[in-house]
């Protein structure tokens, strides 16, 4: 494993960890996606994102939209991770008067871009400001994550079709696809397979890859940001829910897994071992 | 066998387009395309976007000027709306437009959750307000202020005339967080520059008039219809006295309180509009909450229904908010 790789299997371990420490605060949180999508927000906060943590609102940050707002716990964590937010800090999540609510709003906490959680807004507004940028000659780029319960929205493909349209080399989707909705696998509730073929022939560069392998997302990260093609792009994350915590990941899937209060210590020391086991993370 | 008889001819269904003015009336054509395109000028912060309606809400004339800042959203209400948000938080200010039904019917929680929760910069301003269309309620946004309204933070501006609209326009774009304003396009009638002193200031109600039996408070093309009305009660000898207001919220309250305590008249409020959740109802919740009881309270607003297809004139009058239904409505009321 090259140095860089294990710098990125570290943070995204610190980033499940932030998140599990938060779960364990609130008894409660989409535990499971912040798990599956830790390695995504471990290559875009320690690789991809050109940001100044102390500075959240810098001109020239790239910004990153978290549509699925309900994926706050893991977004906090890669704030922390980042360095925008104190560590400390998770002990108030989801508590009365804190930055960190259970769904993420671009009001109460710096370095969150959007108020997500009505799902399927994340792209519109990337789409607006990636034509915002354009117009300033802003070379950020903007990132969108979404999930893909998202593309149950119409709204989603009315982005995906203008950014096509304007050409928007600058705008960057992440979709996670770990085929979880509110009422069962995304298959049974609204099939959007073939998904590789939808995107790309709404005009965008696509990438379909394993989501909880850190060299296939970095890999994807920098096709997509050293592209020249005057299109937007997606990434399509295969992820596993619970990935890193073989207790959660073997629970029955479900939009929101259940964890029961010793679980929550009890999880964090798997995950703790995985740091110490050869076969784990940092193999 | 009988003698054919002659039918009256029955009137047309207007043009979507066709424009309020009644024959002979003064207009101004585009107010709202000139005013825009005056004032981004000295503004490079303006933007433009639009629903696949830049023609048919005079933004053609902000695309024609200013191509590298106008945007073709396409017809896609929430992309548009979403799209305006995102623009705005990177510090521009986008006008968008559309139809008011598509605009706020449909993409109400993209007004709400991407655009208000974050007081974002955003100017949406929506043609064909209340019934301005004959083409039925596709078309017809009867209920566009009572959504509105109900946004926390929204500013909203429902114009009479161009002369209001073209002065709205830089008050609007200078007023800092999102603006929903009612928009006449095309051959727009010109009546409030014959008010002597008349200025369009946003957050404020102006007394037009003055009139002892009648106090019509309204706002919009209703306002021109409440002038009409005044002048020919007064061949009765009847006083209206008429208060516009053009910015539903906030209410210039005070000014309204102020002008239905001063005399016992019939207070009509009168607007182009459901009588549900327009300015009638904010209007009597303002009388209600600061203690001031009119003794006769009517609403001339539209009917709470689905309005129908035809031509403008005959559905004016049918729901009561052409001149000659709305001075029937009040000299009954006044018995």
């Amino acid at each position: 494993m090259d140095h860089d790789l294990k710098d990125l299997a570290q943070a995204a371990w610190r980033i499940r960890r932030y998140a599990l420490r938060m779960g364990e605060v609130q008894g409660q949180g989409y535990i499971g996606q912040a798990l599956g999508w830790a390695d995504v927000l471990a290559v875009a906060y320690r690789h991809a994102l050109n940001l100044r943590p102390d500075e959240p609102t810098w001109e020239g940050r790239d910004r990153f939209l978290l549509s699925h707002g309900h994926y706050a716990i893991a977004h906090y964590a890669a704030l922390i991770e980042a360095g925008v937010i104190p560590e400390s800090e998770l002990e108030t999540y989801g508590s009365d008067d804190s930055r960190l609510p259970m769904s993420g709003m671009a009001t109460y906490t710096p370095g969150m871009e959007i108020s997500g959680g009505s799902l399927g807004q994340g792209l519109v507004i990337g789409v607006g400001m990636a034509l915002g940028l354009k117009q300033k000659k802003n070379p950020a780029f903007v990132y969108n994550s979404m999930s893909d319960g998202e593309l149950d929205e119409g709204s989603t493909w009315e982005a995906a079709m203008s950014a096509a349209h304007h050409r928007l080399d600058n705008l960057i989707c992440l979709v996670d696809i770990n085929n979880q909705q509110a009422d069962g696998p995304s298959s049974q509730v609204l099939g959007f397979e073939p998904l590789a073929d939808k995107w790309a022939a709404f005009g965008w560069h696509v990438q379909r890859v394993q989501g909880n392998d850190l060299a296939a997302v970095r890999d994807a990260f920098d096709t997509a940001r050293a592209l020249t093609a005057a299109q937007p792009r997606v990434i399509l994350f295969n992820t596993l829910m619970g990935k890193g915590v073989p207790l959660l990941e073997q629970r029955e899937k479900n939009h929101f897994i259940r964890v029961d209060p010793p679980e929550w210590q009890q999880a964090l020391q798997i995950l703790d071992q995985s740091l110490q086991n050869p076969q784990g993370a940092l193999a | 066998m009988n003698a054919p008889v002659a039918e009256k001819k029955r009137l047309t269904t207007s043009a979507m387009i066709a424009s309020i003015a009644s024959e002979g009336q003064r207009v101004q054509a585009a107010p709202f395309g000139k005013a825009l395109v005056e004032y981004a000028a000295t503004h490079a912060e303006v933007v433009g976007l639009t629903a696949d309606l830049a023609k048919y809400t005079d933004l053609h004339l902000f695309a024609q000027a200013y191509p590298e800042r106008f945007h073709q959203m396409g017809m896609a209400e929430q992309l548009l709306l979403g799209a305006a948000g995102g623009m705005a938080k990177e510090g521009l200010v986008p006008f968008a437009t559309t139809y008011a039904v598509f605009g706020t019917r449909r993409a109400y929680d993209f007004i709400h959750q991407v655009i208000a929760e974050e007081h974002l910069n955003v100017k949406i301003c929506c043609a064909l307000p209340g019934l301005t269309t004959g083409y039925g309620p596709s078309h017809q946004a009867t209920e566009d202020l009572a959504m509105m309204r109900g946004v926390p933070g929204l500013t909203i501006v429902d114009p009479c005339d161009a002369l209001d609209i073209t002065q709205a326009v830089p008050q609007i774009a200078a007023h800092p967080g999102p603006v929903y304003m009612r928009l006449l396009r095309g051959q727009v009638p010109l009546v409030l520059d014959e008010i002597e002193g008349y200025r369009f200031e946003l957050g404020q109600a102006k007394m037009l008039r003055e009139g002892a039996d009648v106090l019509v408070i309204s706002s919009g093309i209703m306002t021109m219809r409440a002038l009409e009305v005044a002048a020919d009660l007064a061949q009765d000898r009847l006083g209206v006295a008429v208060l516009h207001c053009p910015t539903i919220k906030p209410l210039d309250e005070a000014t309204i309180v102020q002008a239905v305590g001063q005399a016992p008249r019939l207070v009509v409020v009168a607007e182009n509009h459901s009588v549900i959740g327009g300015l009638g109802e904010a209007v009597a919740s303002a009388l209600l909450r600061h203690g001031v009881t009119p003794a006769r309270f009517r609403l001339a607003g539209l009917p709470d229904a689905f309005l129908d297809a035809g031509a403008l004139p005959t559905l004016h009058d049918r729901y009561g908010i052409s001149r000659e239904a709305l001075g029937r409505r009040i000299k009954g009321w006044l018995g």
